[in-house]
């Protein structure tokens, strides 16, 4: 094997002037698009600290640049592969698992190496970058729910394991041309169909972040002794706002971006559907608040537009317009009541098994009610006939269901297991002092709010382990203050 | 020799410096402080569950004047600390055994005499 990349070829035809001249700009867009996906990480960040309390501000800047990188790595290596190579391998289907592109090195062509994708003739560089983008935001949605408690080697294990096996296989059946996308099985009357991931991203982070919670139990002080769930108030709103307005940017990347062309000018009809989505969420998040507690609470309306978002995703494709305002709204009220119905008995910060989860779920069974026959037809998955709403017929949503079910069953049963072993081994949760101090100080030795924690006149002088001389009592001596630590007495 | 504390509404505060400042009382400190008396309790609603705040933010105001001074400075803070709505504060007056300035080592009563105002450099003046 040679080991360069693809785009060797790519470059050996533009010089002889035989590279076809849709190349470029489909290219141009899917990198471009997968860099808005990369961008979402700062929405994560953000959000996910401005929902901490200011003694763990810090640590959740570390731990997104970690998992991002960790991910990269292990994705580039194996993930791929497994999510779209086209061969079996060692007599499994590869409707299973994938095994083609390891390290990105491919045989054949990139539309037969990766065949779900050959639609477009994008360069699977591109391509690589972009699935890469969803496999991180997949990963980050695990993380926001176990806020404030984990212990950090926790991310490094399940990071590795996520990127390289659990998400590539999950997305593989869903969207990656594996069983499910394909309803190659007695379970399913068709195909199941999920344009950009709801279940795929979401559902599969969703999931992920339920099962490290059932073992990671509630923060402390998050139940009183009624057991009643108290708040624990976050402690910044304004960069819970800024992460959310960075999250509906980058799915503008997420959903338009998974044409993976220009050519078919669709990406402009998945824009508008994305954006009337993410208006739908906010508004019913809105209502739903202002019903339920008399107030407009602005951490649920934030959620209110991830999971109008995060439910849009996967009809974005298969949808007309109106469909939008529609499926996002309902997915407003559903995160509203889903974070409240949850916290009832698992702590989660951020609300990512309501954002992420409920609504995930609820925009897959959205394609089975509103897809539009001639979008089924032209992404040439699930029943050319439409959703319910179109042909009367169940079947497509019992193919999402069915899609659902085994989705969350493999990636809640392989997320259990390795949080398990790593809860049996390294241990999942800081002890109670260490919770008690902030991750901020005890994992990474600094705040990220230092002047909030530490006097001002102790980071000024700061010398630590060094006794600083009494001040003599001359009216001008300042020896004390402008000693340096070479120069202080031992 | 007495200290005034007291503990009022933030929005107080500044009209009581301005006119201590006027009087000739440019010395006193503020605190941020947070305390409970028979104001009710603020209910934040965060994510579907309640949180009951009961300690409220007020502002901690302390100078040192002669005993003379005392009432002249007392009407001023309850002039303009008074909203009579629940929650204005309290004030307390405390014997103050001794006074020294640092910068000279001046000791005693003289080191809190009321200042004429082109003394204390009124606009800005701050030598």
């Amino acid at each position: 094997m040679d080991f360069v990349l693809a785009t060797a070829d790519d470059l050996r035809q533009a010089l002889d002037g035989t590279l076809p001249e849709t190349v470029p700009g489909n290219t141009l867009w899917v990198v471009v698009a997968a860099v808005f996906v990369l961008l979402m990480q700062a929405g994560f960040a953000m959000l996910e600290i401005g929902f901490s309390r200011m003694k763990n501000a810090g640590t959740g800047v570390a731990k997104i640049l970690t998992n991002l990188s960790i991910a990269a790595v292990c994705y580039w290596a194996v993930g791929f592969a497994f999510a779209f190579g086209s061969e079996d391998v060692l007599g499994v289907s590869s409707s299973i698992i994938g095994s083609n592109g390891f390290l990105l090195q491919f045989s054949g062509n990139g539309a037969e190496a990766f065949p779900v994708m050959g639609f477009s003739d994008a360069v699977p560089e591109a391509k690589f970058l972009f699935q890469f983008a969803f496999c991180a935001v997949s990963l980050a949605i695990v993380w926001g729910s176990t806020l404030e408690r984990i212990k950090y080697g926790a991310y490094v294990i399940y990071a590795i394991v996520f990127a390289a096996i659990i998400y590539p296989i999950g997305s593989h059946w869903v969207f990656g041309g594996g069983w499910l996308q394909t309803g190659n099985t007695p379970l399913m009357p068709t195909g199941m169909q999920d344009f950009a991931g709801s279940t795929a991203v979401h559902l599969i982070g969703a999931t992920g972040a339920l099962a490290a919670l059932l073992l990671l139990g509630p923060r402390k002080g998050k139940y009183g002794p009624d057991g009643k769930p108290r708040a624990i108030p976050g402690h910044s709103m304004p960069l819970v706002g800024l992460g959310v307005i960075i999250l509906f940017f980058g799915w503008f990347g997420f959903n338009p971006g998974s044409t993976l062309n220009i050519t078919d000018t669709r990406l402009a009809d998945v824009a508008v559907v994305t954006l009337l989505g993410a208006a739908g969420g906010v508004i019913g998040a809105f209502v739903a608040t202002q019903i339920k507690q008399r107030t407009i609470d602005i951490g649920m309306v934030a959620n209110g537009m991830i999971a109008g978002l995060v439910a849009i995703t996967a009809p974005s494709g298969y949808v007309e317009a109106w469909a939008g305002p529609i499926i996002g709204f309902i997915a407003g009220l559903i995160v509203v009541f889903g974070v409240i119905w949850i916290d009832k008995k698992i702590d989660d910060p951020i609300g990512a098994t309501s954002a992420h989860g409920l609504a995930g779920i609820w925009g897959t069974l959205a394609c089975g009610l509103f897809t539009a026959p001639r979008l089924a037809e032209y992404n040439a998955f699930g029943n050319p006939d439409g959703g319910l709403f179109y042909s009367g017929s169940f079947e497509q949503l019992i193919a999402q269901a069915v899609g659902v079910v085994v989705a969350f069953t493999f990636v809640f049963g392989m997320s259990f297991a390795t949080f398990w072993v790593i809860k049996q081994t390294l241990g999942l949760r800081v002890s109670a002092e260490d919770e008690e101090a902030g991750l901020d100080i005890v994992e990474h030795g600094m705040y990220g709010y230092p002047e909030q924690f530490i006097p001002r006149s102790e980071i000024a002088s700061g010398l630590t382990g060094t006794p600083v001389a009494p001040a003599a009592p001359s009216p001008s001596g300042v020896t004390a203050a402008t000693a340096t630590p070479g120069e202080a007495p031992a | 020799m007495k200290m005034v504390v007291a503990y009022i509404r933030h929005e107080a505060f500044e009209p009581i410096r301005a006119d201590l400042l006027e009087a000739g009382f440019p010395s006193l400190t503020i605190t941020e402080v947070k305390g409970s008396g028979r104001q009710k309790a603020i209910t934040e609603h965060y994510r579907g569950s309640e949180l009951a705040v009961h300690l409220r933010p007020k502002l901690k105001l302390e100078c040192v004047v002669e005993t003379k001074d005392v009432e002249q400075i007392k009407d001023v803070i309850l002039r303009h600390a008074r909203t009579g709505s629940v929650g204005d504060g309290k004030l307390f007056i405390l014997p103050v055994e001794d006074a020294v300035r640092i910068r000279t080592g001046e000791e005693g009563e003289e080191v809190l005499q009321a200042h004429d105002s082109e003394e204390v450099g009124i606009g800005g003046n701050t030598s």
